[in-house]
């Protein structure tokens, strides 16, 4: 039987996310190839209907990670963004998911280990949860075939 | 506007327990600007439904579609191209008039997603308060235009009772009392005398407990 690889889908800021994502790479630092980033414009913008199709989609986790709080370049989609995490959480845990499947994290784009310390975390965090009970039946990530 | 809030999704989701394929409705109305019912609301319920019904093994279909209105037959007639025979239910996610509009239209199971609460405003993003009580007749231009009706707990018409401490209502600590705002109101606007007038009895004939209301403007009748 094949081990579990998470799938965790990140929508990252542009201005902090993911440009600490690129120095990462830079730094040639190491994380989970688990993580699937999506650029955002901010961390504000990650709408929820977006988040829970990704659920729905396939993935096992998701998290939103955004500028430092009091760092958001649009001043407040980042503690937007926090609340409607929150939100979420409480609809995951009514549609039957666990809400740690979602997360929100704040760091800078100077931060590229933190960038790559936080992939680990959300990687072992799904992992110890197991794949999504949405994606039951489904072949693991990575392997399914078109067609 | 109607100021309405969802359901909780364990309550809709009963509901349409036996439903295979779903029409989710939303409004363009009041609903979507207390962001009860408009068009992200109605994406983020069918996903949830669809979700937890995959969860349970059993499948749901939805379709998602938000009219400018429910509580116009003009707009409301614009589903009948999505309301086919597979189509089990119809989750309506308008104030009470949209779910009764859509009921009285198609033969199907048209259920409500939203508690309507009340006909009132935004205080600021995310806070919405009650205002006026629809009591068919309005007296605001007696009262400050501060409605006693709604605000007042007791619906006094001359007021303050002994119930008005530090400009508080006794029914909860938080509440303004009603007549303490028109009484600094008037007197703001130098009209205090007016209060001295007394205001008789309301006929209440004209308020909901007359049963089922209605408005005819003959000009406005095409027919």
């Amino acid at each position: 039987m094949t081990a579990f690889e998470p799938k965790i889908v990140a929508f990252c800021c542009y201005y902090c996310a993911y440009a600490a994502a690129d120095l990462a790479g830079s730094m040639r630092l190491a994380y989970p190839p688990n993580i699937r980033l999506v650029e955002m414009p901010c961390s504000g913008k990650a709408d929820a209907r977006v988040i829970l199709k990704a659920f729905e989609e396939g993935a096992d986790g998701v998290y939103v990670a955004g500028c430092l709080e009091g760092d958001c370049h649009f001043l407040k989609g980042n503690l937007r963004a926090k609340k409607r995490v929150a939100a979420l959480k409480k609809r995951l845990a009514e549609i039957g998911l666990e809400p740690e499947r979602l997360e929100m994290f704040n760091l800078s784009g100077s931060m590229g280990p933190r960038f790559a310390e936080i992939a680990r975390e959300m990687t072992e965090r799904i992992r110890a949860l197991g794949p999504s009970p949405l994606n039951r039946g489904r072949s693991p990530a990575g392997t399914a075939q078109e067609g | 506007m109607i100021v309405a809030e969802g359901k909780p999704l364990e309550e809709v989701y009963a509901l349409i327990a036996e439903a295979k394929k779903v029409l989710v409705v939303g409004c363009g109305g009041c609903v979507t600007v207390c962001l009860a019912g408009g068009e992200k609301e109605v994406g983020l319920l069918a996903a949830s439904l669809r979700m937890k019904r995959k969860l349970a093994d059993r499948p749901l279909e939805t379709v998602e579609v938000t009219l400018t209105r429910q509580c116009d037959p003009e707009y409301v007639e614009q589903l009948d191209r999505y309301v086919t025979e597979e189509i089990d239910a119809i989750v309506s996610l308008a104030c009470g008039v949209g779910v009764q509009f859509l009921a009285e239209r198609y033969p199907k199971w048209v259920v409500p997603a939203l508690n309507t609460k009340f006909a009132g405003g935004t205080l600021a993003p995310g806070r919405w308060e009650e205002r006026c009580g629809l009591c068919g007749e309005c007296i605001l231009h007696r009262t400050g235009g501060i409605c006693p009706i709604i605000r007042c707990a007791k619906s006094i018409l001359n007021g303050p009772c002994g119930g008005s401490q530090n400009g508080k209502c006794e029914v909860n600590k938080e509440i303004d009392c009603a007549w303490q705002l028109i009484y600094d109101r008037m007197r703001l606007l130098g009209r205090l005398d007016d209060l001295l007038t007394i205001e008789p009895a309301k006929d209440w004939s004209k308020a909901k407990d007359g049963g089922l209301r209605k408005v005819l403007r003959e000009e406005a009748i095409l027919a």
